[in-house]
């Protein structure tokens, strides 16, 4: 890969002081923007720059941005999504600890862009000594002008707090982050009305995650068409991929949309490979919430065209034969790997997560809970490998936020690809593993 | 403002902008009306937990005729110029509510025979209607600690469908909430904070509100089946509320006391727990006449009607 974007000066020791930070040119990108750029010029530059929403959904940033309601006297809120707590996923938490002032420009720059005066980044309860961290670079933002009243002189003023969660995967998904951020029961709001027109305390609102925000200081740098330049089609720019499994280099990789992902697996430059004396046996690509995907469709398409690291390439052949590249929590697993413990795992925590407001996922996660430990445990029938089937197609799209599609893909995924392994657990009524 | 054309199951009518689906649907009536089990048309930002009333919109309007990709909630969608909407006609509607009467049966006690709320439960009508004839569980069904509310009303958790009526009316009708969801996920609970009591001139609404038996009049618990009682409506001055109630009586004795409800089960008024639990000598009310009640509930009826479904979920009339 040519050059960084999110992770170029990550190795320099006191990257999160802002002296380093402004040493390495951190920080021009608000200077720029604030001499010679209105607020709708930057909306379009990252418009141009084609970057979409890093946070799973893949929604493009500059839309959104777009979206919000400009009508209205109310006041407008940015929001960063710091809530990352999809299991497999870890590369926000990379950002906000060791590169903080990349965040809190990103931040700057698209208040600015949005007209807002107050900013929160809400970071994830657990991930306590990241908002010390946060909390420490946005007081040396404020001490050296970056923040606060009339900044650097061009009379925009701004406020930026970090506000934990008490710990809630829920509050990831943005109505229910804001519910939270306003002092609630983090449940999701029901819409729409969508947070462009009613946000934060009834305001226009717009929530991005901390990956999307940390890419916009180089986007105003370099501008929206040099970043529209990395990628591919309508993937553009890089992501951070966290990967973790049974691969030899687990970590977090900077990776150019595009890549093949068997180069992405194989590679010594990212994975490294499968640990040794193994074989690839499947891969949850974007976060436990995409569908699994067996090795010989996670490295080719259905049509035997190389799979790629990108939005479109990962969900070709649907949920049949595809998946997504959601939040970039690339789980691999070899052969050792029971899918139906790993799909315990995961019911498991959907269950624990699920908010209990409407009934499909409220009920529903806790009883494929159970039929999976069932199965697993040895006590399973054939026909509860057609209830889950059954149970998963009657909780996805029918609940008021993604929670219940996100435990519902991957049981149906699982099953789709791996059915031989759950009739071998209730043949064998045991584990074979 | 011009009226807004909505064809729900092939009948067409003509509603203001802003009404939802559910609304436009009562406006036509009959079985083209989706179940609701968590909306409350006096209750503001009620609607959209049960996810029963899903309806399918197979055209958005008419300036954009696509259909919308999910099944929407009736009850909180706003209505198109143009919008066609299939409830009863759509099987994958049809197959999708049965799928969520088994979701809110699941963990339901079925313990009818002994609940107080048989006879005029909503879930039992939802079951009757779209459940299935077997249960596909066999694992232990959720249960809650029983905590104390107060002498008047009985909370009974186990029972409960989490549909956040009864913590919208404490929000909207009584001078200050002391009771909400506690916990996350199916192990939410209503409840008070450190289990105070439930203390105000009109928290007797919530009873009436639940659509199932987890919050139950304690002054009527076991009395009678409320199917051996006879409904009837009545008035007296209060000067808290409208007065406006049905008296639930046997023989000469009134056993309960409740707001009167309308064809879907709501409210017509709420009333305050000075006439729903004080006053229960038949001196107290002027008796207007027998209470008809709607609906397919066995109060009325002691049978249900048969229902024109026919398998294919095509309705023929």
């Amino acid at each position: 890969m040519a050059e960084k974007i999110l992770l170029k000066n990550i190795d320099v020791p006191g990257l999160a002081s802002f002296e380093v930070y402004r040493k390495l040119g951190g920080y021009s990108a608000v200077e720029k923007v604030l001499k010679n750029f209105t607020p709708d010029q930057v909306t379009s530059e990252v418009t141009k720059s084609g970057l979409r929403g890093r946070g799973g959904a893949g929604f493009p940033a500059g839309m959104k941005w777009g979206f919000i309601d400009k009508k209205t006297n109310n006041p407008r809120y940015f929001v960063c999504n710091f809530d990352e707590s999809e299991p497999g996923t870890f590369k926000d938490r990379h950002i906000g600890q060791l590169n903080p002032h990349q965040l809190i420009e990103g931040m700057i720059l698209g208040s600015y862009a949005l007209g807002a005066r107050t900013s929160y980044i809400y970071i994830r309860g657990e991930l306590f000594y990241v908002l010390r961290i946060i909390e420490k670079a946005i007081a040396e933002a404020y001490k050296n002008g970056f923040l606060g009243e009339n900044i650097l002189g061009s009379g925009y003023s701004l406020d930026l707090y970090c506000q934990p969660g008490a710990g809630a995967y829920i509050c990831g998904e943005e109505t229910a982050l804001l519910e939270s951020l306003e002092g609630k029961r983090g449940n999701p709001r029901i819409k729409p009305p969508f947070p462009a027109v009613v946000g934060l305390y009834g305001c226009p609102t717009v929530v991005n995650n901390v990956e999307t925000i940390a890419a916009l200081p180089w986007i105003i740098n370099n501008g929206g068409e040099a970043y529209s330049a990395v990628g591919i089609g309508n993937s553009k720019g890089t992501k951070l991929i966290s990967a973790c499994g049974h691969i030899n280099k687990p970590g977090i990789y900077e990776i150019e949309l595009g890549l093949p992902v068997e180069e992405f697996i194989y590679s010594d430059e990212y994975c490294g490979g499968i640990r040794p004396g193994h074989t690839l046996k499947a891969v949850v690509a974007g976060g436990s919430s995409v569908p699994i995907l067996p090795a010989n469709l996670i490295l080719k398409t259905a049509e035997g065209k190389p799979r790629l690291m990108s939005y479109e390439s990962l969900s070709e052949g649907g949920f049949q034969s595809g998946t997504m590249l959601g939040s970039g929590g690339f789980i691999v697993m070899d052969e050792t790997t029971c899918i139906v413990k790993n799909l315990l795992t995961f019911a498991k925590f959907y269950h624990h997560e699920s908010c209990g407001q409407c009934s499909p996922c409220r009920e529903g996660t806790g009883w494929m809970e159970k039929i999976l430990h069932r199965i697993e445990s040895g006590h399973g029938t054939m026909k509860d490998i057609d209830l889950l089937v059954d149970i998963s197609k009657h909780i996805e799209g029918n609940t008021i936020c993604p929670l219940g599609d996100a435990a519902a893909w991957p049981v149906a995924s699982a099953i789709r690809h791996f059915r031989e392994e759950f009739e071998e657990h209730v043949k064998l009524q045991k584990c074979p593993f | 403002m011009p009226l807004l054309k909505v064809t729900i199951d092939n009948i067409e009518v003509e509603v203001e902008a802003g009404t939802t689906i559910m609304n436009a649907a009562r406006k036509i009536g009959g079985s083209v009306v989706p179940p609701a089990m968590c909306y409350y048309s006096k209750l503001e930002g009620s609607g959209g937990y049960c996810r029963t009333c899903l309806v399918k919109v197979s055209q958005g309007s008419f300036k954009d005729n696509r259909p919308m990709p999910k099944l929407v909630a009736s009850c909180r969608t706003p209505v198109q110029d143009g919008m066609v909407v299939q409830n009863r006609t759509s099987p994958e509607v049809m197959d999708n509510r049965r799928a969520i009467t088994e979701f809110l049966l699941i963990n339901h006690p079925l313990d009818c025979p002994v609940c107080d709320q048989a006879g005029e439960c909503h879930l039992q009508d939802l079951s009757y209607e779209h459940g299935l004839e077997v249960t596909r569980t066999e694992e232990d069904r959720r249960t809650f600690d029983p905590i104390d509310i107060g002498d008047l009303i009985k909370l009974h958790m186990n029972r409960c469908i989490l549909c956040y009526r009864c913590v919208k009316v404490a929000d909207q009708i009584t001078d200050g909430r002391v009771h909400g969801v506690l916990g996350r996920g199916d192990h939410s609970e209503i409840s008070t904070l450190i289990q105070k009591a439930v203390d105000n001139d009109f928290s007797g609404n919530m009873i009436d509100v639940c659509p199932v038996g987890a919050l139950t009049d304690k002054t009527f618990r076991f009395k009678s089946r409320v199917w051996f009682t006879r409904p009837f409506d009545a008035h007296r001055e209060c000067s808290k509320c409208c007065g406006k109630t049905v008296l639930w009586m046997k023989g000469e004795e009134i056993l309960r006391v409740t707001g009167r409800k309308d064809k879907y089960g709501e409210l017509e008024e709420f009333i305050c727990n000075d006439c729903r639990f004080e006053h229960k000598e038949n001196v107290d009310w002027i008796v207007e006449g027998p209470r008809k009640i709607e609906r397919h509930s066995v109060i009325s009826q002691n049978h249900y009607e048969k229902l024109d479904i026919p398998e294919d979920g095509e309705e023929t009339e």
